[in-house]
């Protein structure tokens, strides 16, 4: 009798489950399914208010039921005078003590968590500079593109973001226009990049749900950023620490701009050169470029973030970007033909990175090296890493010098 | 009679209206406006979802859809949701606190002209050039980086709008606090009085934040300042806290009144005085003193670091306790009482099981890493829609059906409210319940469309048809009301036959000057107790006596035009200046912009000169007219 029941218990809570399961959205883009430790823990205390407040609803609706059932006036006769009660003070009692338990069950978690998850201090050794032991990821938000770089190994790219699974991922953000907010919704909860400064958090990919949803998640522009903001998607790559040294060896690799190869697309590197290279680079250097990186870009999964990766939607996205991402800068930075449209598209379908390439070894020692003269003589060493200094940081330096001015005529 | 009674003119009821200064007037200029203007934000919701019915859509491009999300909510809280609170606080707080009128009926006046002009001038950017785009908030980075001249009409708009506000909060503190009849102590008054304070006292705190914070993006995008430009050393920050140190209290501004107005329903309709009135008041306290500590919980991802976030959602925590004590006090006002299901106590009733939805993700919310995945996506949506439709709107409607027959002597159609109802009921569910998941699936808030294959089709279709059961449901309302205006038929006094409070002791329509001898009120729920032991009549605090009342006065209109004639002035003065921001300097010069906002601030100051220069010094309205007044009521009665 007992075990029958105990049976149709657990069924029933399979039942549940599956059916709950069953809406719990997409692998790659759910919160409801989260991939890491940061995720869990949100997903957990998520659950947890839900339990709660589901219980508050429950106990609410099936006494406001009741109440009314009871007190229908077709029921009591039109007559029916009820008696005025001005209050009852246990009642009282009651209902502002028992809210105040649940909402303690829920703060203590919640205060626990907004600290640890806050904590970020891994990212900087004791002299302030980026730990170069750690996955350090610093991300640019632009009017309608992403930009990643890997300060550790001066290695920057765009749109699509390569991580390492099973270890912390440290962010800093920061927007170069106007507001944006970092989202991806499997890893855990969003953090803005605003223009006044850098925001710090982390996030951590499981290896085994990297795997579910084929390596590959879904990130979100949270916040409004102008007509474009819906469409201003990335991909986050999540690979195992091995592939994901190779590929940052790979990056690394690739100091001077890959050849063309086929003769339209030799064409296009050409007109490229002319038209393209002031804002895009082609080496996986200079952060805080005008436009997306694209050294590999022919390895990419999308086009202009969440186009279909073909030629025929690259040529199609050159000729009309307004088309298809309102607002976007690209727009009419250019003047090319159809068929040198075609060329640059075949060029830049090549720019692929070749697998194995780097040597991971080389790549380890340069960036404890690299960390280590930082350290040591700090400043001029950046200059030299990135070839093409941008405005942004030529106008920082000069920030940077106005206001040394000013305090040593203060 | 009044003159309501005499037969006029449409020119003359025009002047009327244009002139009046009687708070029940007002009530309806309030209710006109507001109704208008919940109607454009309605048309503007109604393309938001048809525009994410479904995925790939291109029925709104990408820049419309993004003004069409900022007039929504931006007409919706400024332009309708408060104005229609207004309404009903002007039509029945006088008369529930037993006064002729509001304490400064010039500037009740005033309010609601500086309102109506404001909500123009907001809406004349769909015809000059573009609607605001950057989101009802209109956070600094995106609002300095917008182009063209929306966010110009916004701030002006809101600017003068607000100004409306802030004078008709101050009014009526002040009325609550010195116009009260003789016998009506603080914990004599009813409950709609009682959040219209509380409510009133918020507004005078929280629209002084937004003023300064308009006034800077004003200064910045107008006149070339750099508060929140920051390659000049401003900060865009700032905007985000000045703007939700107003804009949370401003939840509490709405919702209050509302509970004010389910209060009355409540235990009207279960013939049942309201459990736990002390409670009740010092929740409603508690509830406006917490809403000003827990603004950054609209900032959790901002990254103003663990401390505040901590300590911001244990706040934000602590207000559901004050929240969850009036829900379980309603149940208990409900509970062994006699229910009369009218159309308004439908939507009371509603409203417990929808509001407390709503409250409840607030609290999830407030839990601070678990907000860091809620926010901006539509899950937040949902949120706040139950909150604002569940509670607000709900509110709205039940009040327009509860408080018609005192604003028009007439009653809406009962049958065609209760269908109405239903619809409106069952289509704000089927939309705003299915964003929650939306949300939890990934979807951000404020996206013109979505990308086929993210699972979020299904779910956003069924959105759009609930907004479409909400629609027709409005549309059931206009005609509802249209058809009640046609057949205007009369009733008299006290038309739900539970009255309990002050306001229903009136004869219908209410006499301009309210009461003929100020009531002495000798307990909660006055009416009421007069029923039960005395003849049902108020008994009179003072002789009746010629008494006193303010003159119309055209002067309100006039000042509020000239400040809508100097936003003109100010909105095109950077137009094409070398000092100006990026946006908008890339447009013509308009050298008549000076001009005109000098023109417009000299008609606003002269009228302010000229009204403090007349002497305006009212009239009394005498001892045999009241009388007169009282015979006709006799008789009519009879």
């Amino acid at each position: 009798m007992k075990n029958r029941w105990m049976n149709a218990k657990w069924l029933g809570l399979i039942t549940i489950l599956a059916a709950f399961a069953s809406g719990c959205g997409k692998n790659h883009l759910s919160t409801l399914r989260p991939a890491g430790e940061v995720g869990q823990e949100q997903f957990d205390l998520m659950l947890l208010s839900i339990i709660i407040m589901l219980f508050v609803v429950i106990v609410v609706s099936i006494i406001f039921t009741l109440a009314v059932v009871k007190s229908r006036r077709k029921n009591l006769g039109e007559d029916f005078e009820p008696k005025d009660v001005a209050g009852n003070h246990t009642l009282e009692v009651i209902w502002t003590a028992i809210p105040i338990i649940l909402l303690i069950i829920l703060a203590v978690p919640t205060v626990y968590l907004t600290f640890k998850q806050a904590d970020t201090q891994a990212m900087e050794n004791d002299d302030g500079e980026v730990n170069s032991e750690e996955i350090v990821v610093n991300v640019t938000a632009n009017q309608y593109w992403w930009e990643f770089e890997y300060p550790n190994v001066d290695v920057v790219t765009s749109q699509e973001l390569v991580v390492p699974t099973d270890k912390k991922v440290y962010f800093n953000l920061q927007a170069s226009d106007v507001k944006h907010s970092f989202w991806v919704p499997a890893a855990g909860g969003k953090m803005d990049t605003n223009i006044d400064g850098i925001n710090s958090f982390y996030l951590t990919f499981d290896d085994g749900k990297a795997q579910d949803s084929n390596r590959l998640f879904y990130g979100k522009c949270a916040e409004l950023c102008g007509p474009s903001h819906a469409l201003m998607d990335f991909k986050v790559k999540a690979l195992p620490e091995e592939e994901y040294d190779q590929w940052l060896a790979d990056m690394k690799n690739i100091e001077e701009p890959v050849q063309a190869f086929a003769d339209d697309a030799a064409e296009g590197q050409e007109i490229f050169n002319n038209s393209c290279i002031g804002c895009h680079a082609v080496t996986p250097t200079g952060a805080g470029a005008q436009g997306p990186n694209l050294t590999n870009f022919g390895d990419r999964e999308l086009i202009a973030g969440y186009l279909a990766h073909s030629e025929e939607n690259l040529i199609n996205w050159i000729e009309d970007p307004e088309a298809f991402k309102p607002d976007n800068k690209m727009t009419g930075a250019y003047d090319l033909t159809d068929e040198e449209i075609a060329s640059v598209a075949a060029y830049l379908m090549e720019l692929k990175v070749e697998e194995g390439s780097g040597d991971v070894e080389t790549l380890r020692e340069s960036a404890e090296e690299s960390s280590e003269e930082e350290s040591t003589e700090s400043g001029e060493e950046e200059e030299e890493a990135s070839s093409e200094p941008s405005e942004e940081s030529a106008s920082d330096s000069e920030e940077d010098s106005s206001e040394s001015d000013e305090e040593g005529g203060n | 009679m009044a003159s309501t009674a005499k037969k006029q003119g449409v020119g003359s009821v025009i002047w009327d209206y244009l002139t009046t200064v009687d708070h029940k007037k007002i009530a309806i200029l309030y209710l006109i406006a507001g109704g208008f203007f919940f109607v454009v934000g309605g048309i503007e919701a109604m393309m938001i979802r048809i525009q994410l019915a479904v995925p790939n859509n291109d029925f709104l491009s990408a820049g419309l859809f993004n003004e069409m999300i900022t007039m929504h909510g931006t007409t919706m809280i400024f332009l309708a949701a408060m104005p229609l609170l207004f309404a009903f606080m002007n039509a029945t707080v006088p008369l529930q606190i037993g006064a002729r009128d509001v304490a400064f009926p010039f500037l009740n006046a005033l309010g609601v002209w500086l309102f109506v002009f404001g909500g123009i001038f907001l809406n004349l950017s769909w015809f000059l050039g573009g609607a605001p785009d950057a989101g009802w908030t209109s956070y600094a980075s995106l609002s300095i980086a917008s182009a063209g001249h929306g966010i110009d009409f916004y701030a002006l708009g809101l600017q003068i709008s607000g100004a409306g506000t802030l004078i008709s909060g101050i009014n009526f503190v002040t009325t609550i606090i010195n116009m009260r009849a003789p016998g009506m102590t603080y914990m004599r008054m009813p409950l709609m009085t009682w959040t219209t304070l509380v409510a009133s006292v918020l507004i005078v705190f929280a629209f002084p934040p937004l003023t300064i914070g308009l006034f800077l993006l004003i200064f910045d995008r107008m006149f070339g300042s750099s508060f929140f430009l920051v390659e000049t050393g401003g900060n865009t920050i700032i905007w985000e806290h000045l703007f939700w140190i107003f804009g949370h209290p401003e939840v509490y501004i709405l919702i209050l009144p509302a509970f004010g107005i389910f209060s009355e329903i409540f235990s009207t309709f279960s013939r049942k005085r309201l459990f736990g009135y002390s409670a009740m008041v010092f929740a409603t306290i508690i509830i406006g003193f917490f809403g000003f500590m827990v603004w950054a919980h609209h900032m959790f991802t901002v990254g103003l670091g663990p401390t505040a976030n901590a300590i911001f959602a244990v706040a934000t925590m602590a207000i559901a306790v004050p929240t969850g004590i009036k829900i379980f006090n309603w149940i208990a006002t409900v509970w062994g009482g006699s229910i009369e299901f009218t159309t308004p106590m439908l939507y009371a009733l509603a409203f417990i099981p929808s509001f407390t939805m709503g409250g409840v993700t607030g609290v999830m919310q407030a839990a601070a890493p678990a907000d860091y995945q809620y926010h901006d996506s539509y899950f937040i949506v949902a949120h706040f829609h139950y909150v604002i439709v569940g509670g607000v709107v709900f509110g709205l409607l039940a009040g327009l059906h509860y408080y018609w027959p005192l604003m028009f002597g007439t009653m809406l159609s009962e049958k065609l409210g209760k269908i109405t109802f239903v619809i409106f009921v069952i289509g704000f569910h089927v939309t705003f319940l299915i964003q929650h998941f939306l949300g939890l699936w990934g979807m951000p808030r404020r996206v013109f469309t979505y990308l086929d294959g993210q699972g979020y089709n299904t779910a956003n279709l069924i959105s759009s048809m609930g907004a479409l059961l909400m629609a027709i449901a409005v549309i059931i309302l206009v005609i509802n009301i249209i058809m009640t205006v046609a057949k205007n038929q009369k009733v008299g006094r006290d038309p739900w036959g539970d009255g309990r409070t002050l306001e229903w002791s009136l004869p219908l329509p209410v006499p301009y000057y309210n009461f003929a001898q100020i009531p002495l009120v000798r307990g909660l729920d006055a009416y009421w107790i007069e029923k039960k032991a005395n003849n049902g009549r108020m008994m009179p605090s003072e002789s009746l006596e010629d008494f006193h009342m303010p003159n119309n006065s055209f002067i309100p209109f006039v000042m509020s035009f000239g400040l809508f004639v100097a936003a003109f002035g100010a909105l095109y003065f950077a137009s094409g200046k070398d000092w100006a921001i990026d946006a908008v300097s890339g447009l013509n010069v308009h050298p008549w912009a000076p001009w005109v906002l000098g023109l417009g601030l000299a008609i606003t100051v002269g009228a302010m000169i000229t009204r403090s220069i007349k002497d305006d010094l009212g009239y009394y309205v005498t001892k045999e007219e009241v009388l007169r007044d009282l015979e006709e009521e006799e008789r009519r009665a009879r």
